[in-house]
């Protein structure tokens, strides 16, 4: 049964298609999965077990019939973010504590109706603020992947092993598993640990930031933003509205295109949602890139980046270059100033959108002596440091003679990041590769991010570029560092153009394979 | 810029957050920490460029002044922690 559980959805949905399994085997093959390793790794906050079951009943009744969408019967993990009918909805705050809304956002609702089976909530940062998924009221979320160690043994002519093993010299390695807990990082660090350790078969995820392809990286899967506009924003908690997008992480560039094509949609219940049909993004897929222009970036090569990063990046660039990809160095001049516009444009909205949570409505509320103090108690006691942090930035940064300097500032510093990419790829440049992180996953606990706030936001240096110009962006495995953690690649498009990075993306994983955390929960 | 803790205080009360005065100290060095990190935008020039709007071009989307919703109230007040009759429970505002 477990063995369900390592399926990729391509390969689900043919065994389902083909009745060589049920949904109803391969959802109970997750619910076991995450039951036992749940405790350990803390991927998911609500297990929808009793809907699980319904669900997967309903598919294999379609499938039976030779009906169903194309996700019907494949368990998906659903983020806290977004808004699912009667069922908990948290944001992973105490703020919104209790709550259970009465509608479905758009992106789950269009999962269901083409059959796919929701299995829970999974973790996240509070207001999917932060990079490490340690802001969460629930409790960190654990990266299944863990630093090893590899040690070299020089053998002895003629020793008699405990196994009866006999060696006629020469060296033996072995790797040993480290203990210490790492982040699966964030926001989406529910959703990646989720995926990574086989807790579902694809997930749900959001990227302000870099929440869906920092922790894609930081656990061996992939996980693409896509175009501002193209995923309808309706029924996911807002955090900042002009950055927020809903995209998956899988286990494989194919799994990816075929959860986005689904979670895709024109809606008119979001403004921003942009009015052009869905492409049909698996069909990019092993698609050659001869002739390909890729560009370089000098300006994602910063200072203090580890030697492996810029090996990898290496690594990246030959492998495009043997498919036959023209490899072209490019500037972003604007770069560097990404992160502090960001730093400013996501508090400012984030401050304004969580005006909401007042204690009247829904969630917490902290009795007081009069209604602001009941206002001002409630926030006290429903929001995390980090959530507090950035309402207080955003608040300052937007209170009276400060817009200009400030808010108005970043969005135009916004627009000059913008305009350099368009540069690029009005000079021929189809796709862009970066690397993902400037490194790979940390410590649960880390005492140099904890002191520091502007440390630990440093983790989106390359990735928070794309949320300010709106592109789509993937992030694909790319290799394995010293200690055996997975580090990432990043390619990013042109609007609308997730195509490119689904066939683009495709060549990487040909090259560099796929990768899965050795099992220890 | 800088903040000093008398300003972390007043931002804090805009905010709606209760903030103790130990809060409100180590509020004021983190935000610091941001502010001195986000200054770097000052040395971009700006001149002629307009805020963002919009990745791509796009006219805001109209759609007819209907109702299209509604009669739902007791979904709306559902999740509240204090309601009578649908409507919403506060501590009092008017003397």
């Amino acid at each position: 049964m477990s063995d369900l559980t390592h399926l990729t959805i391509s390969q689900a949905r043919a065994k389902l298609r083909a009745r060589e399994i049920t949904a109803t085997e391969i959802t109970e093959a997750y619910l076991q999965a995450i039951e036992r390793a749940n405790p350990a790794l803390n991927a998911y906050v609500v297990i929808t077990d009793d809907k699980a079951r319904d669900m997967a009943r309903a598919s294999d009744a379609k499938l039976a019939k030779g009906e169903g969408g194309s996700l019907e019967g494949i368990p998906l993990g659903i983020k806290d973010l977004f808004g699912t009918e009667g069922i908990h909805t948290q944001a992973c705050s105490h703020v919104l504590d209790g709550f259970k809304p009465h509608y479905e956002s758009t992106v789950t609702a269009n999962l269901w109706a083409d059959g796919a089976v929701m299995l829970g909530k999974l973790n996240m940062d509070e207001f999917a603020m932060g990079s490490s998924n340690e802001s969460s009221y629930y409790g960190p979320v654990v990266n299944p992947w863990r630093r090893s160690r590899v040690d070299t043994m020089v053998m002895p002519t003629t020793h008699q092993g405990d196994g009866g093993f006999v060696s006629a010299g020469g060296t033996r390695t072995a790797r040993t598993l480290d203990n210490a807990q790492l982040v699966p990082g964030g926001s989406s660090g529910g959703s990646a640990s989720a995926v990574s350790a086989f807790l579902c078969a694809g997930a749900t995820a959001t990227d302000t930031g870099g929440s869906i392809r920092q922790p894609a990286a930081f656990t061996g899967t992939v996980g693409i933003k896509p175009t501002y506009g193209r995923c309808s924003r309706w029924g996911i908690v807002a955090f900042a509205s002009s950055l927020d997008q809903a995209g998956p992480i899988a286990r494989d560039v194919r799994d990816a295109a075929i959860l986005l094509k689904s979670m895709a949609s024109v809606d008119p219940k979001d403004t921003t949602s942009v009015d052009r049909p869905v492409p049909d993004y698996e069909a990019a897929i092993g698609k050659p890139i001869k002739g390909m222009k890729v560009g370089i970036p000098k300006e994602y090569r910063v200072d203090g980046m580890p030697d492996e990063i810029e090996a990898l990046w290496q690594k990246g660039i030959a492998w495009l270059k043997d498919a036959g990809a023209e490899i072209v160095d490019i500037s972003l001049p604007h770069t560097r100033y990404a992160l502090p516009a960001y730093y400013i444009v996501a508090p400012a909205e984030a401050s304004s959108n969580l005006a909401r949570y007042d204690g009247v409505r829904y969630g917490l509320r902290v009795p007081g002596k009069d209604i602001v103090d009941m206002y001002e108690k409630t926030r006290a006691a429903g929001f995390g440091r980090e959530v507090k942090r950035r309402i207080m930035i955003g608040t300052y940064v937007l209170s009276a003679g400060y817009y200009d300097a400030y808010y108005l500032q970043a969005q135009k510093v916004r627009n000059l990041i913008k305009r350099d990419f368009e540069n690029a790829f009005t000079a021929g440049v189809d796709v862009i590769l970066t690397p993902a992180t400037p490194s790979a996953a940390f410590g649960i606990a880390d005492e140099d991010m904890a002191a520091d706030p502007v440390k630990m936001y440093l983790n989106d240096i390359f990735t928070v570029t794309v949320n300010m110009a709106g592109l789509p962006g993937i992030a694909v495995p790319a290799g394995l560092d010293a200690k055996g953690l997975p580090l990432g690649l990043q390619l990013i498009g042109r609007p609308f153009d997730e195509e490119t990075l689904f066939q683009t993306a495709h060549v990487i994983e040909q090259a560099a394979g796929t990768f899965q955390p050795e099992k220890w929960w | 810029m800088s903040v000093d803790l008398q300003t972390v205080k007043r931002v804090a009360r805009l905010a709606r957050i209760a903030v103790s005065e130990a809060d409100a100290e180590r509020m004021t060095g983190e935000l610091n920490a941001i502010l001195g990190f986000v200054e770097q935008l000052n040395e971009v020039d700006v001149s002629g460029v307009e805020p963002m709007t919009s990745v791509t071009p796009m006219e805001m989307k109209k759609r007819p002044d209907v109702v299209t919703d509604g009669s739902k109230a007791a979904d709306i007040v559902a999740n509240a922690p204090a309601t009578e009759e649908n409507f919403f429970l506060v501590p009092k505002v008017v003397e």
